[in-house]
């Protein structure tokens, strides 16, 4: 086992999800099932090699500093929950 | 023959001839909806109203003489793609209501191409998934068998293509999910190269393996949708400024002399005889053609799968970051703080497998894990590419199965994740390297399901993988079949 049911609790926490103690058993086995199986890459040996992070070798997309179109406030807001005047709405932050 | 039933070059020919108005065509199109979509469900929604005003409209385009490549032609979006006024939901419940304020670039350029919008097609949560069984909105059964699956994530797309209810569509392709659902539902599929069409307004999953692509009944249609969908978007600023071909001219090219790869490790356990014996046929075919068959080496390709579970999932965690209740989609009814409200509003609004991958994603990306997972996954992706690089020094393209299994039942894979992901073994090195691949038709098996074979070529060479494809369909006169609904 890599991965403990607190390790699942940690990661959950991470990823502001909350999960049930059913959950917890599920994906403790289920994670564990798949880490074991990514485990298989530890049979390379990588030393030296430059990582890859893009398919394609695009560097400094740069475009002109015009002004164009853009959605404006109230476009914005219209998908949100809970909005007020120009603000997005949340619950309490801080007692 | 029902005009629901034709290609796009076959329609456009009736449009020019005068012979057909675009109104016949999407009324024959929505009839089909009403007669099979209650038993495959290919669509989340449908817009039916919108596309009989643009059918309208398009008849109008006509009759003044303005006829564009896809002028009143049924086409039907995944509903990862974002739609101006229209929902779009990600097949999930976090954004059951979201109604995007833009169009994805693609929609622009369909729309201005004269195409008829018929709805939003069904998909895997998220695009996770290789069966659409994850969708908030219910699986969407394959047309061939309707006790099975239709492949996935892109399996809306692809059943309301094979089962006749649009006449091209739109997916995603993350690690297969355009390709998969194709060769499962026996229409064609490609998977541009990474940056080829712009992925602006596509709601994003990998961002660094994510590409949108067509659906097709034929390998020309595929040209004609490419020609539409490809080129540079300075909204989206992974697109390339590549010139693009007219992919048409490259449709009944002849690939006389061409060097086919055929890599070893594509041939191995796991296969399914059927499919076997019916990419060898095809390797026969393109040989007949012309086609020079040489074995090539992919020696990495055993680690594809590890890498890409480190990979997508981690990309995807940070992606889905942004459904927090706040700016748009679901939020939880009950939150007494603003934690409560992220943690509750992701727990309700996510479904187990986007969970799962969330869990895999933050896992590897987490203090102390990063260099262990991701950075060894990121190499190994190099080492994935090199291969692909150092094979096309011997050959034009290479020919694979896309999927090692037919199609199978719906519910038998749900449990267990691996075996699932198992399903995308031929399709996602693909997507790790960038470089683009299609899947056309090969046969069917004894049981009348359909299986596809796959071509893969070098960056920006899909008009290689067109005129092979077209050959190869010219040539293998595959069983013009129809599913019985």
């Amino acid at each position: 086992m890599k991965l403990t049911t607190q390790d699942v609790e940690y990661v959950a926490k991470l990823a502001r999800l909350d999960v049930t103690n059913q959950e917890k058993e599920k994906f403790t086995a289920q994670l564990n099932d798949i880490l074991l199986y990514i485990d298989k890459l530890n049979e390379l040996d990588t030393m030296g090699v430059a990582p890859m992070s893009h398919a394609i070798a695009v560097t400094n997309a740069f475009r002109e500093d015009k002004v164009a179109e853009s959605l404006g406030t109230q476009r914005a807001l219209a998908n949100a929950p809970d909005a007020r005047g120009e603000f997005f709405r949340v619950p309490k932050v801080i007692d | 023959m029902e005009l629901y039933s034709l290609t796009i070059h076959e329609l456009q020919e009736k449009i020019k001839n005068g012979d057909v108005s675009a109104m016949q065509i999407a009324e024959s199109v929505f009839s089909r909806i009403d007669a099979v979509e209650e038993r495959v469900h290919s669509y989340i929604r449908l817009m039916k109203e919108e596309a009989l005003a643009a059918a309208a409209k398009a008849d109008e385009n006509i009759k003044k003489g303005d006829i564009q490549p896809l002028t009143g032609i049924p086409v039907a979006l995944k509903d990862i793609v974002c739609t101006k006024g229209i929902t779009t939901t990600c097949g999930s419940h976090i954004l059951h209501n979201f109604v995007p304020p833009y169009n994805a670039t693609v929609v622009e350029k369909l729309s201005a191409a004269g195409a008829v919008f018929v709805g939003k097609a069904n998909m895997d949560e998220f695009a996770m998934g290789s069966s659409t069984e994850t969708s908030y909105f219910g699986p969407t059964s394959n047309p061939w068998d309707l006790e099975r699956i239709p492949g996935g994530s892109s399996g809306g797309s692809a059943t309301a293509v094979a089962a006749d209810e649009c006449i091209a569509s739109i997916g995603s392709d993350t690690g297969g999910s355009i390709r998969q659902p194709a060769a499962l539902c026996g229409v064609v599929g490609m998977k541009p190269t990474y940056g080829r069409v712009s992925r602006f307004g596509l709601i994003a999953f990998a961002s660094s393996l994510d590409q949108i692509g067509p659906f097709t009944k034929d390998v020309e249609d595929c040209a004609i949708m490419m020609n539409v969908l490809a080129g540079y978007d300075p909204k989206e600023s992974t697109s390339v400024k590549t010139e693009v071909p007219d992919y048409r001219r490259f449709i009944g090219g002849d690939i006389k002399g061409w060097k086919v790869g055929i890599p070893k490790e594509y041939f191995v356990e796991g296969i399914d005889p059927e499919i076997a014996a019916a990419v060898k046929k095809a390797i026969a075919v393109v040989e007949k053609c012309g086609g020079q068959i040489v074995d090539i080496t992919l020696p990495h390709t055993q680690y594809c799968l590890a890498v890409y579970y480190i990979i997508a999932p981690a990309e995807a965690s940070s992606n889905l970051a942004r459904y927090d209740g706040v700016k748009y989609g679901l939020r939880t009814a009950d939150a007494r703080d603003l934690m409560e409200m992220y943690t509750k509003t992701r727990r309700q609004g996510f479904g187990a497998e986007v969970k799962r991958r969330i869990m895999i994603g933050t896992y590897a990306l987490s203090a102390g894990y990063y260099d262990a997972y991701y950075g060894k996954a990121s190499q190994v992706r190099a080492l994935i590419r090199r291969d692909f690089d150092e094979a096309f020094q011997q050959c034009d393209v290479i020919l694979t199965p896309t999927t090692p299994t037919p199609a199978f039942k719906i519910g038998e894979k749900t449990d267990d994740p691996l075996q699932m992901y198992l399903s995308d073994i031929f399709t996602i090195s693909t997507n790790l390297a960038g470089i683009p691949g299609i899947s056309v038709p090969c046969g069917f098996t004894a049981a009348g399901l359909p299986m596809g074979v796959q071509f893969l070529a070098g960056h920006f060479e899909e008009g290689k993988l067109l005129q092979i494809a077209s050959a190869y369909e010219k040539n293998a006169a595959i069983e013009k079949r129809r599913p019985t609904l």
